[in-house]
């Protein structure tokens, strides 16, 4: 038996932990530390056999050792010796190790599951806690394998003490995170939630936050656990402070328990039993009076525990989002805290309130708070609650209190943190954009914002407000005038150079009336900016100067002397070179005519969501996109960041022949108007028909291709010994184009080949298709290539026919397929944050805009190629919206030519059951019909 | 890979304490719990984000600091900082109690905790996280009930 048996644990280990501390130098510990290890090393390597003690003290060592940063090769076989030990604390050391410096040598990891099995077959609850703690701890695949299915056993057993009841209820939880497939669901199940009625408290928590994490992924299972979690909550809220002695903490019973209990309810919906329901209510009811009550302590531990039961209620309250009376207290109460003395508390609720603000129950009683929210803007010290202001500012913003809410934010700014000037230059650009009533407010807000935090303002505010000015000319004189006022100051940020240059070229003729704003002055004062200015707002300014030659003749020449000088000629810069050069040689040689065309007025952007809208949602939360989302993204960025002037892409510039590009809006050629073509009942290239034969049914698999093509947009559309059918196309917006590759297979001919597209009646109306009749011969190996151009006009069901009719040999052949143009090409992803998708998801609550599917997994349930699927089916992927993180939840807008419809869908797996829950919600009830048929065959 | 892939949409997703840490304010770690899995470089780092978040606040702070995608829940006590690091959603004023649960559990156990009682005695620390939170959750809140389980492990050496 060792020396030191009892009290205060390893003397050596104590010498040596001093002796580190009393190190005057890196070099002195590391020095101290590899004698260490070479007498450890010594020791292990011995002949002796080490006693327990020993042994458990040059682990513990260098345990030590490795927590102070130090590579620790060896030792791992000792530790796992001592798993074997009867005595706790050679076992407890052991653990320790195993725990701290996972290891995945197998060998190794055989024998720790080998000792923990036995551990947990021990029936001796210390030992059987080491064990348990030590899976909780590691948590590793391997320990799954092993224990996933004895854990269940342990927890539910009858004769497990309480403390072992804990221990496994939360090691299984940790196993379930980790593997969740590894955790067979089962008899056990309903025993736990039973645990919810344990009679100790201990287990009750440790019970419910697995109940929680597991009712996460399958709801139904476990939804017996409401009714249970309300009365076991009612009797904590209800009880005196007394009553439950041990839990109770400063006089608050059961503080954590009850906060986990609430959490666990914010699983589901609100309970359909109106009795249980009442009691949950009433529960609810119970905590606000609370927070009315006089403190029965002045400690600030008795009113933070009974403030974080209070918020979780709030919590609880505003995920029902369905009793305004209870809403609005809510909101009464955060009122109060918004001038508390705490700093905690102003913080939380101001955080709290933020979503409030978004139930349509408690926006009007959160708008009377503004102005504590805006003297917080002003007074908070801390910046991360001033950064809460403005979130709950945006978040209260109506038509009613934008003008105020936008000036305090702009006067905010200009002493602002630099950490979040550029999320408050958003807001303030997207609420002064979707409140304007009076444009010429919006147009001073922007130059507002560019003027106290020009470094801030991203390209899409500053395209933003040129696109919205094009867009409307009531506001276009005043724009003008605006910035030309602006332009006037001695330092001027240069984004506003690029605002002011770009909106005089399109609209400097409506102020040139005015003799102190003539086109003279006009050109001279950009001018004056121009040396001053980087590359890409030169190339803007000199666009801005071909435009100024097209509206004002009388100061063309001296636009061409600036372009002919040898600073633009000879500029070393190729792109502003170019620009002087052709845009000289354009002033020369174009008419009057030609020149008005090239240089005519920008045509109206087409309306879409802001793209600064999208920034910030871009900003807000984890960016956890796939590669695949970001390029879509990429691509609507490009599509609605249009506003690039016209002339300034290098393409347009460098075009001889510059009509069109100059024009383009840069991204979206429009699909080229075809030739009309003649349209009898739907058949739009039916001109070379052989004959009047019919059409034939459609060809075998079709269907199964038809589906295949729902979520991806090019491959092999049809395949037989003769033909081969090929797609590739691109949608945006409610217009696309569809490449279709006809490939003759055989060395024969193909004689009177006619492909011929069939729009059933209702599906006419809808879509628009137009194509031009393809060569009828097609040589053998021979493709031959038919460009199909889409229009969507409004929200349809059917998908168009392809026939294709054509002679091989003596044959006629006939066939048809399914062409693969659905409603959810027209899909734009939208990114948004939880609660403004759940405040949609509320607004489409009308029964007709949902429409839901339950059906069985016809594909191996994989979550990655689930949210391939769902992201090639056109909608943005919302990480982090759904508190159930195994589900997915999707946004998008649906565009056709006369409308936009807004889209939401939630696909909730069941991994146990192999089955989906699809719904769809918008604000179309054909749309989510067709959406959801269409998406649901995908899994 | 589908393992990592699950293990990593855990660890976005998951709900639950990700670690605990106890700094002093050298940035000296006293000790670092971890319920994610983090290689060595990355704890480091974290460790040294976290000091250099927490450090700088002063009293007229919130007790709360976004981190990453995360926030961080710390209060000082002398010259120690506790902080423990959730999900931006979960309950601040939950953690921050459960902190001070924890503290005083420290205090009885180890009567008037300080420093140094930390450092002498870290692998018995462990044994008083492991009481109290298990897997990132909350394990134990009853100051009695986990005194009463200390003494006993204790009695066994």
């Amino acid at each position: 038996m060792p020396a030191v048996s009892k009290g205060d644990g390893m003397r050596g280990l104590a010498v040596f932990i001093s002796d580190i501390r009393n190190c005057k130098s890196k070099e002195a510990e590391i020095k101290r530390i590899n004698k260490e290890l070479a007498n450890i090393r010594s020791k292990f390597k011995g002949d002796k056999a080490l006693d327990g003690y020993s042994k458990k003290k040059y682990v513990c060592k260098l345990l030590f050792i490795f927590l102070l940063g130090h590579d620790i090769d060896f030792g791992h076989m000792e530790a796992v010796n001592l798993l074997s030990s009867n005595r706790y604390t050679e076992k407890q050391i052991g653990y320790l190790f195993i725990s701290v410096l996972v290891n995945s040598n197998s060998e190794l990891i055989r024998l720790i599951n080998n000792a923990i099995k036995n551990d947990l077959a021990s029936r001796n609850p210390t030992f059987m806690g080491l064990a348990l703690h030590c899976i909780a701890n590691v948590g590793s695949r391997e320990m799954a394998e092993a224990f996933a299915g004895e854990i269940p056993k342990i927890l539910v057993a009858g004769d497990t003490m309480d403390s072992v009841k804990q221990s496994a209820a939360l090691c299984l939880l940790r196993l379930y995170r980790t593997s969740p497939d590894l955790v067979p669901m089962g008899d056990w199940t309903s025993r736990v939630v039973h645990l919810l009625n344990d009679q100790h408290l201990g287990v009750v928590t440790a019970a419910t936050s697995l109940i929680t994490t597991l009712a996460q992924k399958n709801p139904e299972e476990f939804k017996t656990s409401v009714s249970l979690a309300v009365s076991r909550l009612s009797r904590i809220v209800t009880s005196a402070s007394t009553d439950l002695q041990d839990y109770t903490y400063y006089f608050v019973p059961a503080p954590w328990l009850s906060v986990k209990l609430l959490r666990l309810l914010q699983c589901y919906p609100p309970p359909e039993d109106p009795a249980v329901r009442g009691r949950l209510t009433e529960c609810l009811e119970t905590i606000l009076n609370k927070a009315q009550e006089p403190p029965k302590s002045k400690k600030v531990q008795h009113s933070n525990a009974k403030n974080a039961v209070l918020f979780e209620a709030i919590s609880l309250i505003i995920h029902h989002d369905s009793e305004p009376n209870l809403l609005v207290r809510a909101c009464n109460q955060l009122g109060q805290f918004l001038q508390h003395r705490e700093t905690n508390l102003r913080y939380l609720a101001l955080e709290s309130m933020c979503t409030l603000a978004s139930s349509e129950f408690s926006h009007e009683a959160v708008k009377t708070h503004i102005e504590t929210v805006i003297n917080a803007l002003k007074t908070e010290r801390d910046v991360s609650v001033r950064q809460r202001a403005v979130d709950l500012l945006y978040a209260m913003c109506d038509r009613s209190n934008a003008q105020q809410i936008v000036a305090e934010m702009l006067s905010y700014l200009e002493t602002a943190d630099y950490s979040i000037r550029e999320e408050i230059v958003l807001k303030v650009a997207i609420l002064a954009e979707k409140y304007a009533v009076d444009y010429t407010w919006y147009v001073d807000t922007i130059l507002n914002l560019i003027r106290i935090a020009g470094d801030y303002v991203s390209e899409e505010v500053w395209y933003r407000v040129i696109q919205i000015v094009i867009n409307r000319d009531d506001v276009q004189g005043y724009a003008a005038k605006t910035v030309f006022e602006a332009l006037q100051a001695p330092a001027c940020h240069e984004n506003l150079v690029k605002v002011g240059g770009y909106i005089l070229g399109e609209f400097g003729n409506l102020i040139a009336g005015d003799p102190r704003s003539s086109p003279l002055i006009q050109f001279d004062l950009l001018h004056s900016k121009f040396h001053l200015c980087s590359v890409p707002t030169r190339a803007l300014l000199l666009s801005t100067y071909i435009k100024f030659v097209n509206l004002f003749p009388e100061v063309k020449t001296t636009i061409q002397d600036v372009l002919r000088s040898d600073s633009q000629l000879k500029n070393a810069d190729v792109e502003l070179q170019q620009r002087a050069v052709e845009y000289l040689r354009l002033s020369t040689v174009a008419s009057t005519d030609i020149l008005a065309t090239v240089l005519e007025e920008m045509p109206p952007f087409p309306e879409r969501e802001s793209s600064i809208l999208a920034k910030l949602k871009k900003k807000k939360g984890p960016s956890t996109v796939t590669d695949l989302e970001e390029t879509k993204r990429e691509r609507s960025v490009d599509v609605n960041g249009g506003p690039e002037p016209a002339p300034a892409s290098t393409s347009a510039a460098s075009t001889p022949s510059p009509s069109a590009d100059l024009l383009g809006l840069g991204a979206v050629p429009p699909a080229p108007a075809a030739p009309p073509t003649p349209s009898s009942g739907g058949l739009l290239v039916d001109v070379f028909s052989d004959s009047a034969s019919s059409v034939a049914p459609l060809a075998p698999g079709s269907e199964d291709n038809f589906a295949r093509f729902v979520c991806k947009n090019n491959g092999v559309l049809f395949e037989n010994q003769l033909l081969q059918i090929g797609l590739k196309s691109e949608f945006r917006q409610n217009l696309g184009r569809m490449f279709i590759f006809y490939g003759n297979k055989t060395s024969t001919q193909f004689l009177n080949f006619t492909p011929t597209l069939i729009c059933a009646d209702d599906l006419q109306a809808n879509l628009n298709l137009q194509t031009k009749p393809v060569d009828p011969t097609v040589d053998g190996g021979a493709q031959v290539q038919q460009v199909v151009n889409i229009e969507c006009v409004s929200d349809f069901t059917e998908a168009p026919v392809l026939n294709i009719q054509f002679r091989y040999g003596g044959t006629f052949q006939n066939v048809s397929v399914k062409l693969p143009i659905t409603l959810n090409k027209f899909f734009q992803p939208t990114e948004m944050a939880s609660q403004d998708f759940f405040q949609r998801w509320k607004q489409l609550s009308n029964p007709q805009q949902e429409v839901q599917n339950i059906f069985k997994a016809k594909h191996p349930m994989d979550t990655e190629i689930t949210k391939a699927k769902i992201i090639g089916f056109g909608s943005a992927l919302l990480e982090d919206v759904d508190p159930n993180p195994a589900n997915f939840v999707g946004a998008g807008i649906i565009h056709t030519r006369t409308t936009q419809i807004g889209c939401l869908l939630r696909l909730e797996p069941n991994l146990q059951a192999q089955m989906y829950r699809l719904t769809l919600r918008t604000s179309k009830d054909t749309v989510s019909q067709r959406l959801c048929e269409l998406l649901s065959e995908q899994f | 890979g589908s393992q990592e892939n699950q293990e990593r949409c855990c660890q976005r997703r998951g709900r639950g304490i990700r670690f605990i840490l106890i700094q002093n304010r050298a940035g000296k770690t006293r000790l670092a719990k971890w319920y994610m899995q983090f290689d060595d470089d990355e704890k480091q780092k974290l460790i040294e984000e976290v000091h250099a978040v927490v450090t700088v606040r002063d009293a007229k702070h919130t007790n709360f600091v976004e981190f990453r995608n995360f926030k961080i829940i710390y209060r000082r006590y002398a010259g120690l900082y506790f902080c423990i690091c959730v999900d931006v959603n979960d309950n601040n004023l939950a953690y921050l109690e459960a902190i001070h649960n924890f503290v005083e559990v420290l205090n009885e156990y180890f009567h008037n905790v300080c420093e140094l009682d930390l450092v002498f005695n870290f692998y018995k620390v462990y044994t008083v996280v492991d009481e109290m939170f298990l897997a990132g959750e909350i394990r134990e809140t009853s100051q009695t009930k986990v005194l009463k389980q200390l003494l006993m492990l204790q009695s066994l050496e």
